[in-house]
């Protein structure tokens, strides 16, 4: 009974790590079909940021969770306005040029950090469940994710900003034309998304060891859950985290984490192949 | 191009590729005919990339997975087998199967050009993670451990057919690489005039009405795609050859990144440009590995952004126009339709 509770919340922390990881490369895609191959290297610099704020005598949890997202936000602001805005709907260019810009920010970061691994203490002890040892802090990470998941589906859902982003990217010159400024509700869309990469890379800091190029191990995964995930990208992503999730971990208990990812990429593949347009490219129409 | 009935654009790369063949082993010492040996090979590497995507019209960003597969099976088949022949094809059988599963998938299943891309990238962002994790000795191919991050150190080198004690020394290799990358250029030349490869850009310039004329655009497309993954793994299993090494950074993003890179500043749809792009890029590689000011990452980033903004079409295509418009007569003006990703990039 105790084995299987710490099965279950290590299968549940994978989905809910997934979800997070997927979430701000979702917005970008979803919304405003833009696949920012620098997604990673987002996430590396919150949790670059968070280092760099621990260092600096920050309490640990605004570290992590108020101090990435802010930083990470005003980086992609910046980037949309220097780089992103010249190529909307050209998605090949988006991509190179984002590839590009994710090679830049690594070099950067080597340059400025250099190559050894940062850290963020762990904030949260473990506790025992019968006779096995669970980390506190992972059931933290499953919760948080669903409280951001939560909040940017009332964000998008009920809020104004919601709703000219939404209009916006169904119909963007209808929306221009009933005195939306679209430029700035795009600039303000990738933001978003750039500030969920970042808070995904501080909530992790503190379990994943930061070096400038580990942002390829985390894109991986976060582009087969969008592109699983399809359209809508809210249930999309959670859908599809909840299949890959599921898929990675069994076999990862089953034999190891190297075949864990394998078998997450064979579960993106079959599905691609079954439903090409993503899971919500076929249930779920419609949804957020 | 053709001037007073001669084949220029056949007959220039020709004299230039043989007296290159020829030409360099007599002025170069051994050392500087080593570095042209690998520029040779990341050429073949290059036009594998610029068939799929520059006439193919699909995108893959990670074709380093192909690249290392080739590496991969060719040293692992070699340690295991001791001679180099059937080695020597199995680098180019493995990768061009691993091609043809995942274009099965890909183009069968009919997901967009950018979700092709993405799938590429991740299938070869895994096997770098599974071959960079599977270090122990628990990991191995008959006889041939994976090495994980280590690699694989003293790979046999190729030999002779059927004849393993006749093993080629770099001088050799030379010839070799050389040799092929002038066959895989002119085949690829070839390829491209036949039916097969007439009705490849015809998919790349619209699918759909390829479709409706009665072409499969899905085989076609899957065609295209197993050929440049069997081309990547021949340029693995020459690399390979060319270091006696092998280890996962053959997988790794900045290499499909640099391949993306080649051909495009060389030009996407030409096979010259990327060639160019390739060996310009590989030297300027190991000139920047040389030193410890700028990182490599941060140079070629930026070298991919300006590219993409500013020079989309890449160096080869602009030359071409500006030289050619100089001594050409003036063009009769070309009704062209608007491109299509005009029209239906906004889905």
């Amino acid at each position: 009974m105790a084995y299987a509770t710490i099965v279950g919340i290590e299968v549940v922390y994978a989905i809910a790590t997934l979800i997070l990881v997927s979430l701000g490369l979702a917005i970008i895609f979803g919304m405003m079909r833009v696949i920012n191959l620098a997604h990673g290297e987002f996430l590396v610099m919150g949790g670059y940021a968070a280092t760099i704020a621990v260092h600096h005598g920050v309490n640990v949890w605004i570290a992590i969770l108020i101090v990435p997202p802010i930083a990470v936000g005003l980086i992609g602001l910046v980037v949309e306005r220097a780089v992103i805005r010249f190529l909307y709907g050209r998605m090949v260019e988006t991509m190179l040029a984002s590839w590009g810009l994710s090679l830049l920010i690594v070099g950067l970061l080597t340059t400025i950090f250099g190559s050894s691994t940062e850290g963020v203490p762990m904030p949260l002890s473990g506790f025992t469940i019968g006779a096995y040892q669970a980390s506190g802090y992972n059931v933290f990470v499953i919760a948080f994710s669903l409280l951001t998941l939560g909040a940017v589906y009332v964000l998008l859902r009920f809020t104004r900003l919601g709703l000219l982003a939404r209009g916006t990217m169904q119909n963007a010159a209808m929306a221009a034309a009933l005195g939306v400024d679209t430029t700035k509700v795009y600039a303000v869309t990738f933001a978003l998304g750039a500030a969920l990469a970042g808070l995904a890379g501080g909530v992790l800091a503190p379990v994943a060891g930061i070096v400038p190029t580990s942002g390829g191990s985390y894109i991986g995964q976060a582009f087969i859950t969008v592109l699983g995930g399809g359209a809508a990208a809210l249930t999309g992503v959670t859908s599809a985290a909840l299949l890959f999730g599921s898929v990675g971990q069994a076999a990862t208990f089953a034999t190891n984490p190297v075949f864990g990812s394998v078998a997450l990429l064979l579960a993106a593949v079959v599905l691609i192949r079954i439903l090409p347009n993503g899971i919500t490219g076929r249930y779920f129409k419609g949804w957020l | 191009m053709k001037i007073a009935g001669i084949r220029l654009d056949l007959i220039v790369p020709g004299v230039c590729g043989l007296a290159l063949l020829f030409g360099l082993p007599i002025f170069l010492d051994l050392f500087s005919l080593l570095q042209v040996t690998l520029y040779a090979i990341m050429a073949i590497l290059a036009l594998s990339l610029a068939f799929i995507w520059g006439y193919g019209g699909i995108l893959c960003l990670g074709h380093s997975a192909f690249f290392g597969l080739g590496a991969y099976a060719y040293a692992i088949a070699v340690i295991n087998i001791g001679e180099s022949t059937a080695p020597f094809l199995i680098a180019i059988l493995v990768p061009t199967l691993a091609a043809a599963a995942v274009g099965y998938f890909m183009f069968y299943g009919r997901i967009s050009d950018v979700y092709v891309g993405v799938m590429t990238l991740t299938l070869a962002l895994i096997l770098f993670n599974v071959v960079n994790s599977t270090s122990g000795a628990q990991y191995h191919i008959g006889k041939a451990p994976i090495g994980g991050y280590n690699g694989l150190p003293n790979v046999p080198g190729l030999n002779v057919p059927f004849d393993p004690d006749n093993s080629l020394d770099p001088g050799d290799m030379y010839y070799l690489c050389m040799g092929l990358l002038i066959v895989v250029y002119f085949g690829l030349r070839w390829l491209l005039t036949t039916r097969f490869g007439r009705v490849a850009v015809a998919i790349r310039e619209n699918e759909k009405r390829v479709e409706f004329i009665g072409y499969d655009s899905r085989l076609h497309k899957l065609a295209t795609f197993t050929i440049g993954g069997g081309l990547a793994g021949l340029a693995g299993c020459l690399f390979v050859n060319w270091g006696a090494y092998v280890s996962p950074t053959t997988f790794s993003m900045m290499q499909s990144a640099q391949v993306i890179i080649w051909v495009l500043v060389g030009g996407v749809g030409t096979l010259f440009g990327p060639m160019i792009g390739a060996v310009a890029l590989s030297w300027l590689t190991v000139e920047v590995g040389s030193q410890q000011l700028i990182d490599a990452n941060l140079l070629f980033g930026a070298i991919l952004l300006v590219f993409v903004l500013l020079v989309p079409r890449g160096i080869m295509p602009v030359l071409i126009d500006r030289v050619w418009g100089r001594i050409s007569l003036p063009r009769r003006p070309v009704f062209t339709a608007p491109p299509v990703a005009a029209r239906e990039g906004k889905r």
